[in-house]
């Protein structure tokens, strides 16, 4: 009898879990190491910020996405790296009259899927690390951008959504410092 | 889909946290990446093993880590495992996952102990839900060489 045989996990599904937890137990690490859960959104922001820096290497090595000619080239781009790197397919929309500010929703969270959030931590945005990563990512691409959570799933929302907002394009920007 | 990339990051950025500030004492932070690879192994082993029937014994477990659980994880085998058949396994990894993003050599040997209490953390974790109580260490002479050693406690 193989054991192989009896493994009916999708390992690909698998593998997905093994971030999630990670990410789960670094959450669990900051709100030891913080009283204050509101450092602890600003330290998962800054954490995103770092990782989006190197993310959009990597993803523009990989999907050699083209260059954004208007900030809907880019909502598809970040759309696409969702895709990508979370598996899940979010929708874009709510565009401002303007259109410098649009939403990133998702119906399903995988950073969030095995969550609740016990009653002191509601202040707690857990997936901020996601809007660091969309800050850090677009910078890199001389896009200044804000991104916030306006909506989270772990707090009664029907789903998760990001908005994101342009500021302005960096013209020759300096690289920047690591904070 | 690129989740290891992902793990790699978030991986990067907690090695990253824990020593950031002035003064941090090196154990310290080495013991929170501990934590949390133990926290993590520990969960994601029971999802993993969900499916399969039970070890027969001590070398079996052993044996899953090496192949199962280090594929899923770092997307490669043990490369060699080796045991005094008296609780004692020293896993042989050449080319350690975590540690291909370092330059190779000796240059920054010094920096490798960090990239490896993540790991030693996550295999105790996995040990203690299939229950084996153990110790884990790491050493590195060469990167990107490793080997990780578990003793395993008795009684």
């Amino acid at each position: 009898m193989s054991r192989q045989s009896m493994r009916a996990n999708d390992p690909k599904k698998v593998s997905g879990e093994l971030f999630t937890l990670t990410y789960g137990s670094l959450v669990a690490q900051l709100l030891k190491d913080y009283e204050n859960v509101d450092d602890v959104n600003r330290q998962l922001e800054r954490m995103g910020y770092n990782i989006g820096m190197r993310l959009i290497e990597d993803f523009l090595a990989r999907a050699n996405p083209g260059r954004c000619y208007d900030l809907r080239d880019t909502a598809d781009k970040i759309q696409q790296a969702f895709k990508l790197y979370l598996g899940v397919s979010p929708s874009i929309g709510s565009w401002s009259p303007g259109g410098d500010e649009f939403s990133v929703v998702m119906e399903t969270n995988p950073m969030a899927e095995f969550v609740e959030l016990p009653e002191h931590c509601l202040g707690l945005r857990y997936s901020n690390i996601l809007s660091g990563v969309i800050r850090g990512a677009c910078e890199m691409v001389q896009l200044e951008v804000m991104a916030w959570f306006i909506a989270d799933q772990l707090k009664g929302d029907n789903m998760t959504e990001i908005r994101v907002k342009f500021v302005k394009r960096l013209e020759d920007a300096i690289p920047a410092g690591e904070d | 889909m690129a989740e290891e990339t992902v793990f790699d990051f978030i991986h990067m950025e907690a090695v990253s946290y824990v020593f950031q500030g002035e003064k941090v004492s090196e154990d310290e932070a080495v013991s929170k990446l501990e934590h949390m690879g133990f926290a993590t192994g520990y969960r994601l082993v029971e999802r993993l093993t969900r499916e399969s029937g039970r070890y027969k014994d001590e070398l079996d477990i052993m044996k899953y880590i090496c192949k199962d659980l280090w594929v899923t994880v770092y997307k490669k085998q043990i490369d060699n495992l080796r045991t005094n058949h008296q609780g004692v396994y020293v896993l042989h990894d050449n080319r350690f996952r975590l540690l291909t993003h370092m330059a190779n050599g000796k240059q920054y040997l010094q920096y490798a102990p960090r990239y490896l209490a993540f790991t030693c953390g996550l295999v105790r974790g996995c040990l203690a839900n299939l229950g084996v109580t153990c110790v884990v260490t790491a050493e590195v002479t060469h990167l990107p060489a490793c080997k990780f050693q578990i003793q395993v406690q008795r009684g």
